[in-house]
C-alpha cells in the first residue's frame, strides 16, 4: 500500500520525530509513504472570516498538488495542519461560489472541487490498517506504560471535521492499547494547550498546559501521547519551566503517537529522535523496559 | 532570440541599437501608455529605450541594459486584459497598447546580520526575518518574477527549514524586489532568498579544497616570481605572450587536457 | 455590568458588520455562558465571551475596543461546540480581531521576538499567531 502524505513545516525541523517515526512504523506496517511534491505551509490555522478567502489558498493549493499526483486521499500528521486542510477542502467541496473564486484566483493551478480527502493518521490506522494487524506486529508491547491520550483542539473541533465525534477518544485509545499500553482517560484530553497564545504574553499557553498535565497525573497518567507539534512545544518543551514555576508537580513526559508506535514495533530508539523530546521521555521509556534491545 | 536558418524570409530590418534610440527611418510606431499618458514608439524598442525615446532620462532605476543587475522591474498590463504582466525594462520589447510603468524600487525590510556570527541553522534565518511565517501561499510572488523563480518554493522551503533548497531554487534571483511588491504577507522575499544563499555558501555547502590549496601556495609566494616577471615585461612582450598561451580546448571534456607548461601547477 | 440600551447606544451597523465578518448571527445568543464556561482563556479575559457576546448583540462595539477577550482566545472552539444555539462563536471572536487587524494594525509585532524565542518555536505558533494577532 501507498499514501500521499503532507508533512508541514515544524515536521521538517522541531517535530522530525513525530514524521520520523511514523515513517519508519509505516514501513514495518508496509505502507509507503510518498510526500507530495512542492508543498507549501498550510497555513497553521484556518481562518474564520466569512469573506476571506486568500487564506485558504494555501491549503488548497497542497490540495491541488495531491491531485495532480493522483491521490484520492491526502494523509496527515500535525493536527493543526489536518484541520486546516481538511476545513479548507469543505469549503471547496460544498461552497460552489468559494470554489469558483478560489479556483479564478489560482489561474496558475488547475481546477479543484475537493476530489481529495484529507485523512488524519490515526483515521488512517484505524481505518486501513487495523487495530488487529498492528496488535500482531507489535514486538516489544508497551506493557505497563499508563498513556492519556491528549487530543487538544483540531482533531475534534469543529465537528464536520473531527477525526470522531466530540468527547471520545477511541482511536487513539485503540492504537494504545493495540500497542499493549494502559489507557488513562482524563478530564481534560481535549482541553486547549494555549496554542499560538504562547507568543501573547507568558500567562495564558502556561497555565492551560499545567492544568492538563496535572489533570492527566491525577488520574494516573505517566506520559501524554499528542500528535500536533504545539501541543507538545506547550505541554512536553516547556514542561521542566512549569516545574520550575511550581505550576506542575509531578512530570508527565510526552510523546507523539508515532513514538510510541514504532517502538511497540520494534524500531530503533535512534529512529524516533527521542532527541526532540524532553529528555524524561526516553528515559521513561527505558525505565519500562519498552524499547527494543539494541 | 535568433532563427539562424531562416533565411527566406530574412530582410534587412533597421533598429534602433546602442544606448541612445534613435528611430530608423521607416520604422513602424505603436502606441504605448507609460505612466498613463500614450506615447508612439518604434516597435522595436525594449521598453527602456522606449522610454527614453519618449523623453523619459534614467538616473536610477538602470543598471547593466544586459538583464542582470535588476534594476529596472517593470509592471505592465495590455489593455483590455485584467492580466497583470512583469518584465524587465531592459529586455522587454514594447507591443502596442502596453499600459506601465517601473518599478524601481520597493520598500522590502533588510537585516542586519554578520555571517560569520549567525551561524548556519535555519533558525537563524527565521530570526532575522520572522515576517516568513506570514506567507499566505498565495503565489504572487513566483508570478510576479521576471527571472522565473519559484519564489513560494523557496519561500516554503525556509519555512520548512530548507536552506539548500532555497538556495538553489533562488539562484537566478536578480534582486529586483518585484516579488515584494505583491506581497501580501509584507514579506522581502529576495533579501531572505540572499540571506539563504549566503548561509548556504558559508556553512552549508562543501569547501572547495583545492582552492584552499592554490590560496595557500598563493600565500606562501610561490607565484611572486612568475608576477614580476610578468611585470617587468614590455608591452610587446606581453601580448605575445598572451597570444602564445596555451588554452584548454572549449569543448574539452573535464581532466582529459593538460598544459605542456606544467611548472605552475 | 449594567448595559444601558437606548437608540443612541445600540448600532445596528455594527451588528450588520460582525454578522457579514463572521457569518453568524449573533441575536441568537439567549447569554447561558456556556462558552465562558468552556473557555480555557477564560481567567485571562477582562471580558467574559458571554459579556462578548452581548455587547456584540447590541452592535456596542466600542465598549469591546480596549478588552483583551478576542485577543486572548485561542481559536480552540471549546465554544462553539457547546454553544445550545449554535452559534461558531470562535468566529465572533475573530471577526471583531479582524475588525482592528485589517486596518493596518498589528497586535504583536513579530519584529520584537528575540532570536532565542524565534529558535525554540515550532514553526506553526508563529504562523497560527502571525494569522491571528498580524495585520
Amino acid at each position: 500500500m501507498k499514501i500521499s502524505y503532507y508533512p508541514g513545516c515544524t515536521l521538517k525541523t522541531k517535530a522530525a520525530n513525530l514524521e520520523a517515526a511514523a515513517v519508519a512504523s509505516l514501513a514495518v506496517l508496509g505502507v509507503e509513504v510518498e510526500e507530495i511534491d512542492r508543498w507549501n505551509c498550510c497555513g497553521a490555522v484556518f481562518s474564520l472570516t466569512a469573506d476571506d478567502l486568500i487564506h485558504q489558498v494555501g491549503p488548497v493549493r497542497n490540495l491541488v498538488r495531491a491531485k495532480e499526483k493522483g491521490a484520492d486521499q491526502l494523509v496527515t500528521l500535525c493536527s493543526m495542519c489536518y484541520n486546516t486542510l481538511a476545513r479548507a477542502n469543505r469549503i471547496v467541496r460544498d461552497d460552489t461560489v468559494k470554489r469558483d473564486t478560489i479556483n479564478r484566483f489560482m489561474d496558475d493551478e488547475i481546477d479543484y472541487a475537493g476530489e481529495v480527502e484529507v485523512v488524519h493518521m490515526l483515521t488512517f490506522l484505524a481505518r486501513e490498517v487495523g487495530w488487529q494487524k498492528i496488535r500482531e506486529a507489535v514486538k516489544v508491547p508497551l506493557t505497563g506504560l499508563r498513556v492519556s491520550p491528549y487530543y487538544g483542539c483540531t482533531l475534534q473541533r469543529p465537528a464536520d471535521v473531527g477525526i470522531e465525534p466530540f468527547g471520545s477518544f477511541s482511536l487513539m485509545t485503540g492504537l494504545l492499547e493495540a500497542l499493549g499500553a494502559t489507557v488513562v482517560p482524563f478530564a481534560a484530553a481535549d482541553t486547549c494547550c494555549g496554542s499560538y497564545q504562547v507568543l501573547n504574553g507568558e500567562g495564558g499557553a502556561k497555565s492551560t498546559a499545567a492544568v492538563i498535565i496535572n489533570d492527566a497525573a491525577q488520574a494516573g497518567a505517566e506520559a501524554l501521547a499528542t500528535s500536533c507539534p504545539l501541543c507538545e512545544y506547550n505541554l512536553g518543551k516547556r514542561q521542566e519551566q512549569l516545574i520550575t514555576s511550581g505550576q506542575v508537580e509531578a512530570p508527565v513526559p510526552t510523546f507523539y503517537f508515532t513514538q510510541l508506535l514504532a517502538v511497540a514495533l520494534g524500531v530503533a530508539p535512534e529512529s524516533c529522535l527521542f532527541d526532540l523530546n524532553d529528555a524524561a521521555s526516553l528515559a521513561l521509556l527505558k525505565n519500562k523496559n519498552c524499547l527494543v534491545a539494541a | 532570440m535568433c532563427d539562424a536558418d531562416n533565411t527566406t524570409t530574412k530582410k534587412t530590418i533597421r533598429v534602433a541599437t546602442g544606448d541612445r534610440a534613435i528611430l530608423p527611418e521607416g520604422a513602424k510606431t505603436i502606441p504605448v501608455y507609460i505612466m498613463g499618458k500614450k506615447y508612439e514608439v518604434p516597435e522595436t524598442l525594449t521598453i527602456m529605450k522606449a522610454m527614453e525615446y519618449a523623453g523619459f532620462k534614467f538616473l536610477r532605476g538602470a543598471g547593466c541594459r544586459g538583464g542582470i543587475c535588476g534594476a529596472c522591474p517593470t509592471v505592465y498590463r495590455m489593455a483590455g486584459d485584467y492580466k497583470l504582466h512583469f518584465g524587465l525594462a531592459c529586455q522587454t520589447v514594447v507591443e502596442a497598447d502596453m499600459y506601465l510603468a517601473q518599478i524601481p524600487f520597493f520598500p522590502a525590510n533588510r537585516a542586519e546580520y554578520n555571517i560569520e556570527e549567525i551561524g548556519g541553522a535555519a533558525e537563524a534565518i527565521h530570526a532575522l526575518y520572522p515576517e516568513l511565517f506570514r506567507c499566505v501561499a498565495c503565489n504572487l510572488c513566483t508570478k510576479a518574477c521576471p527571472m522565473d523563480v519559484d519564489v513560494l518554493g523557496y519561500i516554503s522551503a525556509l519555512k520548512q527549514g530548507n536552506i539548500k533548497k532555497a538556495a538553489e531554487l533562488s539562484f537566478d534571483c536578480i534582486q529586483c524586489g518585484l516579488c515584494a511588491s505583491r506581497c501580501m504577507g509584507e514579506i522581502p522575499q529576495y533579501h531572505i532568498a540572499q540571506l539563504a544563499r549566503r548561509v548556504y555558501g558559508r556553512y552549508i555547502q562543501p569547501r572547495a579544497e583545492h582552492l584552499q590549496k592554490r590560496v595557500g601556495e598563493i600565500e606562501s609566494g610561490k607565484y611572486d616570481a612568475m608576477l614580476q616577471e610578468l611585470s617587468a615585461m614590455s608591452k610587446e612582450d606581453l601580448e605575445k605572450c598572451y597570444v602564445e598561451r596555451e588554452r584548454e580546448p572549449d569543448l574539452a571534456p573535464p581532466g582529459t587536457w593538460q598544459p605542456k607548461e606544467t611548472r605552475y601547477l | 455590568m449594567t448595559l444601558i440600551i437606548t437608540g443612541t447606544t445600540i448600532s445596528i451597523p455594527s451588528i450588520k458588520q460582525l454578522e457579514e465578518l463572521s457569518g453568524e448571527n449573533v441575536k441568537l445568543c439567549m447569554q447561558c455562558a456556556t462558552c465562558t464556561g468552556m473557555c480555557p482563556m477564560a481567567a485571562e479575559m477582562d471580558h467574559s465571551p458571554r459579556m462578548v457576546m452581548h455587547l456584540s448583540q447590541f452592535g456596542m462595539l466600542d465598549r469591546l475596543a480596549g478588552s483583551n477577550t478576542y485577543w486572548k482566545c485561542a481559536s480552540c472552539h471549546a465554544c462553539t461546540v457547546k454553544c445550545p444555539r449554535g452559534i461558531d462563536i470562535a468566529k465572533v471572536m475573530e471577526a471583531l480581531r479582524q475588525r482592528v487587524l485589517r486596518k493596518n494594525t498589528n497586535f504583536i509585532e513579530p519584529s520584537a521576538l528575540s532570536a532565542e524565542r524565534i529558535a525554540e518555536l515550532p514553526q506553526i505558533a508563529m504562523v497560527a499567531a502571525f494569522r491571528k494577532l498580524t495585520s
